[in-house]
């Protein structure tokens, strides 16, 4: 492995200096990147400079690089995590074999098919954010914002050397494809339906961040058990960045349920109607945002028996979330007992434990995600309120899989077509929600101010205090940065 | 092995079915003995028999997995497959996948289209699920079904795609398949099977035939052919396509030729409406237009027992592995017209036998496994089939609906060169083997006619033998049967009037002419010595010797393209333990013999 190369165009621990053939692939891809970022990137502030991260190395110091960037200088690089000696395939039928370096004839194709599904979620997640610095309620959410921006483009450079380098042709194709779609776009959509959903708000945001790059989490995980060592390094570099990425959506919506609490606290009450009159999020309204980012990130685990997912498996291609807990690595033996529809009804039913590796995973987000819920209602309870957030059942408004044909309560309970849309609103974002939490989105990007729905962090980023100047606007655009629209502070 | 008197035989049973055993035959009908014992060895658990019969009329109310709908000059055809709605248990429809079932009904509305529908001119093949076109052949129903099944099942489906195809020749009937989501194995090859195809460039829409990175085996309806046939993919991107599993989508489709046209998701809809508004302007043949009034398809309304069927003017009666299957002529002049034909046209003889005759043959096939030979007879008066023949023949010139007539018969025909039972003509006084019922002589593999002095019997050519009737092949069947002899062709299609038998030897119209001493024994021998060979050799010498002369894209599918299938669907590769068509779907991986043969 060679030592990082600071002065490169691409900063990078991949010994792209010594590999003209890939240096050059990328450095064509590079102005193509370019343009996309400027035009699918974060709409305005290209100008200013942001207090980001950059990873100029993959050691304790160098992955968390902390500057004021302009972010199309935003020096995306290539690294991997340290090779591990001796590293072995973790799982399935060649368990036990030495890690492939190159790829395997044989699993290419279903190779190429997993990076690029990976690939495509990480520039799809830039442009469906994109408006949001516009209506940023703090210049601490807006840098966190861009941080997360930035990364997932650098994620999308980590998947695209893997397509270069070893994909050939086909390979670098793909690259060019993963900047030709387009989030939501109807001729050019991404790939997977949850990276095609508008995100128009912050709590969509912050929800977003905490369900559905958890997601990425799980898949990252479950990559970094790959037999193919160049991904499951890849990914698990990537994976110390995606941390901070649900960082800020979990405290995110941390801060909001704060705030919340605060208001019914001081108004003595819990009524939505006047807790949205204060300029606040009632919980009520949040519960329904969680429904359904939550039921709409839970689709992205795949079906709940899946042939793919056992070739996957069986192939080591794809691991298991931390593979090495597990005693069996090959997973011949045993069944995953699973709920499946039957009569309009559940019944169980035992599954092939290869055939279940989606659901498996699926458990280990789903045991995340109570954690996390666990943490939010923490708050609750500190703020002496006897509201909880709850998690609604993995049958819940699905849109695929074997629950998708069928209706079910946030309980899991299956109930009728028409008992579910009598219920929709109480469940699910209505157009007046959606409206009520648009009105709220309002710039407050003032030095040390903080929109009115939402709380302050207890601290800033980096060690930093929140009252920080975490971007520094370009004075000569004239932009909507400084309060061009009155805020609403909750201080 | 050969069958020596007396000597018991194993035979195979199927356990729920008759027991199959091997009979002496008479030409009466007698059985003159029958071996003693029956084998009780059956076989193996996975190839249990299917349960009930399987039927193959249907009408669009009863339909599960596709929606028909009929709007002035356009159809459309929206599969839809019910899941739980299958042929039999054990195995869901998942993603638009089909079985038997769905393509009985798939073939029914082509049958609807051309009959009920003259208006109609063109047809859209769609998908009413979003995301998916169609899966292809359901894979578990594949691995659960028993070789013959299989088999069976994929002959059937070939000779409905050909229908799909014979229905946009003969009917002027513009096919447009629109390919919204996975378009997978024999999803793609309905959709090769239509005259244009267009796919929509969502980035996600790829067309595939996974069936050998994935499964192990062949796809075996027409795909690989189609492909190079008539599609004329070049050979290597053919050979590129076939091997990955995900496909090709967008440009790289439309520029490989694997699609006609792909339409952005945003113009797709309205393209869509376009293209079809455009495709039905076209002027219908032979008065297929606006104005024709249809001829609803009635319920044969036959009777089905374990000993035979029984229609008005085919009936099949079984005697242990040989059906004696009786067609029985016209019985009054045919119509003016084909507007006088259409007011009864349920009733029609030229017709109704036809569709009799199809539904024989396809209950022989699928439900009648044993039965190794049809013995084929005819009924009736030689001059009423020439005056039909006749009818035919003038009248399908303009009118749409004598002309379907004509075309039911050349698809039963084809339907009984590829019935994998062998099969011998028995001319005997009162037949009436003449024009179209003389060219099911032909297409026996041989041809018995009685010489008997003291009554008269004859066979005689019509005005259809020579062009309307083609093979698979692209031949008739007298030019494939005098492939070598064109001096004899010639003379037989300048004869003018009857043949008597020795006559007809002499001609070489018929295999033999036994005279009324003989007669008996020379049948009863053919057929016994016919029922000892092995059911698996007959059925590859036949194949090969019904189709001399040229290939065409329909001999080479079921030539080519079905023996390699039906041989790999054989192979331990594709349905051993280890086998890829066995492990699809569960967690194991297959395990190949890598020794190629």
């Amino acid at each position: 492995m060679g030592s990082v190369d600071l002065n490169a165009l691409i900063p990078n621990n991949v010994d792209l200096k010594e590999d003209r053939r890939l240096q050059r692939a990328l450095e064509a891809w590079q102005p193509q990147f370019l343009d996309w970022w400027r035009e699918m990137g974060p709409e305005g502030f290209q100008a200013d400079e942001v207090y980001l991260r950059t990873a100029v190395d993959v050691g304790r110091d160098g992955w968390a690089h902390f500057d004021y960037v302009k972010m199309p200088d935003y020096r995306w690089g290539i690294f991997m995590s340290p090779a591990e000696d001796g590293r072995v395939v973790p799982c399935g039928d060649h368990f036990g074999d030495a890690a492939w370096q190159k790829v395997p004839g044989e699993y290419r194709n279903a190779l190429r098919r997993i990076i690029v599904t990976q690939a495509d979620t990480e520039p799809a997640s830039v442009e469906q954010q994109r408006l949001l610095g516009q209506t940023a309620p703090s210049q601490y959410d807006l840098r966190n914002l861009f941080q997360v921006n930035v990364e997932e483009g650098r994620h999308l450079w980590a998947m695209v050397y893997l397509l270069h380098t070893h994909f050939g042709r086909d390979g670098r194709e793909e690259a060019e494809d993963l900047l030709r779609r387009r989030s939501g776009n109807q001729d050019s959509p991404r790939i997977l339906g949850t990276f095609n959903e508008p995100v128009e708000d912050w709590l969509s945001f912050f929800m977003f961040t905490t369900f559905t790059d958890r997601d990425g989490k799980f898949q990252l995980l479950a990559l970094a058990e790959s037999g193919f060592d160049p991904l499951s390094r890849t990914t698990r570099f990537m994976l110390t960045e995606e941390a901070h990425h649900m960082f800020v959506g979990e405290t995110g919506v941390g801060r909001i349920i704060e705030r919340s609490a605060q208001v019914m606290n001081e108004l003595g009450t819990d009524e939505p109607d006047r807790i949205r009159a204060h300029g606040a999020i009632d919980l009520p309204t949040i519960q329904r945002w969680l429904n359904r980012w939550y039921s709409s990130s839970i689709n992205l685990f795949g079906g709940e028996q899946s042939s793919n997912a056992a070739s996957y498996f069986a192939t080591g291609l794809k691991g298991r979330y931390k593979e090495d807990s597990y005693e069996d690595h090959i997973a011949l033996e045993g069944v995953y007992r699973m709920q499946v529809p039957q009569n309009l009804g559940l019944t169980t039913e035992e599954v092939p434990l290869r055939n279940a590796m989606n659901e498996i995973l699926r458990d280990g987000y789903i045991g995340d995600c109570e954690f996390v819920i666990a943490r939010w209602n923490r708050i609750l309870e500190k703020a002496g309120r006897p509201e909880r957030m709850e998690l609604p059942n993995r049958r819940f408004n699905r849109e695929m899989g074997i629950y998708s044909s069928y209706a079910y309560d946030p309980e899991g309970n299956p109930i009728t077509a028409e008992a579910f849309e009598a219920r929709r609103d109480d469940w699910l974002p209505s157009e007046a929600d959606s409206v009520f939490v648009k009105s709220l989105m309002k710039p407050c990007l003032e030095f040390g101010k903080v929109a009115g729905w939402i709380a302050p962090p207890r601290k800033g980023i980096n060690g930093n205090a929140f009252e920080w100047e975490y971007v520094r606007f370009d004075k000569s655009s004239a932009g909507i940065a400084c309060g061009a629209t009155p805020s609403l502070t909750g201080e | 092995m050969g069958l020596d008197a007396g000597r018991p035989t194993p035979v195979q049973t199927y356990p729920g079915w008759r027991s199959p055993r091997c009979v002496r035959h008479s030409p009466q009908g007698r059985r003159a003995d029958t071996l003693a014992s029956v084998s009780t060895s059956t076989i193996s658990p996975s190839e249990a028999p299917p349960a009930p019969p399987v039927r193959f009329e249907t009408s669009p109310p009863a339909y599960h997995h596709w929606q028909f709908s009929v709007e002035g000059p356009i159809a459309r055809l929206g599969m839809n497959v019910q899941e739980d709605k299958g042929l039999r248990p054990g195995y869901q429809l998942k993603l638009n996948s089909y079985d038997l079932s769905v393509d009985i009904e798939l073939v029914d509305a082509i049958q609807r289209l051309r009959f009920e529908h003259p208006g109609v001119r063109v047809l859209l093949v769609e998908s009413a699920v979003a995301r998916i076109f169609c899966a292809g052949a359901n894979i578990h129903m594949l691995g659960s079904s028993t070789h013959n099944f299989k088999v069976n099942f994929c002959k059937f489906t070939n000779e409905t795609r050909l229908y799909l195809e014979a229905m946009a020749a003969e009917c002027g009937i513009r096919t447009v398949a629109a390919l919204s989501g996975t378009c997978a194995g024999g999803g793609y090859e309905l959709a090769l099977a239509c005259d244009e195809i267009v796919l929509q460039d969502d980035g996600n829409t790829a067309v595939s035939l996974p069936e050998v990175p994935l499964l192990g085996v062949l796809p075996g309806t027409g795909g690989l052919t189609r492909l190079v046939d008539k599609r004329m993919v070049r050979r290597d991107r053919a050979d590129v396509f076939c091997t990955v599993a995900e496909g090709i989508k967008g440009r790289r489709a439309e520029d490989w030729n694997l699609v006609d046209s792909t339409v952005p998701s945003s113009r797709f809809k309205t393209w869509l409406e376009e293209r079809l508004a455009t495709l039905a302007e076209a002027k219908g043949p032979r008065g297929r237009d606006a104005s024709a009034q249809g001829v609803p398809i009635r319920p044969l309304g036959g009777v089905y027992k374990d000993s035979g069927i029984t229609h008005r003017f085919v009936t099949c009666t079984l005697e242990d592995r040989v059906a004696n299957v009786v067609l029985r002529g016209p019985t009054t002049a045919p119509p003016t017209d084909g507007a006088t034909a259409r007011k009864d046209a349920n009733d029609l003889w030229a017709w109704r036998a036809a569709r009799e005759l199809d539904d024989v043959l396809l209950d022989l096939r699928f439900n009648r496994l044993e039965v190794g030979t049809i013995v084929l007879k005819t009924e009736g008066d030689p001059d009423q089939v020439l005056a039909w023949d006749r009818w035919m023949a003038e009248q399908s010139e303009q009118d749409w609906f004598v002309y379907e007539v004509l075309c039911a018969w050349r698809r039963v025909l084809k339907r009984f060169d590829l019935t994998a039972k062998s099969a011998f003509a028995l001319i005997e006084p009162g037949s009436c083997f003449v024009g179209t019922l003389f060219e099911l002589a032909v297409a026996c593999d041989r041809a018995y006619m009685l010489d008997d002095p003291d009554q008269s019997v004859h066979v005689q050519l019509g005005p259809l033998n020579d062009g309307a009737y083609p093979m698979s092949n692209g031949l008739t069947r007298l030019q494939t049967r005098f492939l070598g002899e064109p001096d004899t062709l010639a003379a037989a299609l300048a004869h003018d009037g009857p043949w008597d038998p020795a006559e007809a030897e002499a001609a070489g119209v018929v295999t033999i002419s036994p005279d009324d001493i003989d007669w008996e024994d020379e049948v009863r021998i053919a057929i016994e010595e016919r029922a000892s060979l092995s059911p698996d050799a007959l059925t590859g010498m036949e194949a090969n010797l019904r189709f001399a002369g040229p290939e065409t894209m329909e001999t080479k599918i079921f030539g080519r393209l079905s023996a390699w299938q039906n041989w790999i669907f054989q192979r331990p590769n594709a349905v051993g333990e280890l086998g890829a068509l066995t492990l699809y779907g569960r967690p194991e991986r297959p395990v190949f013999d890598w020794r190629r043969t």
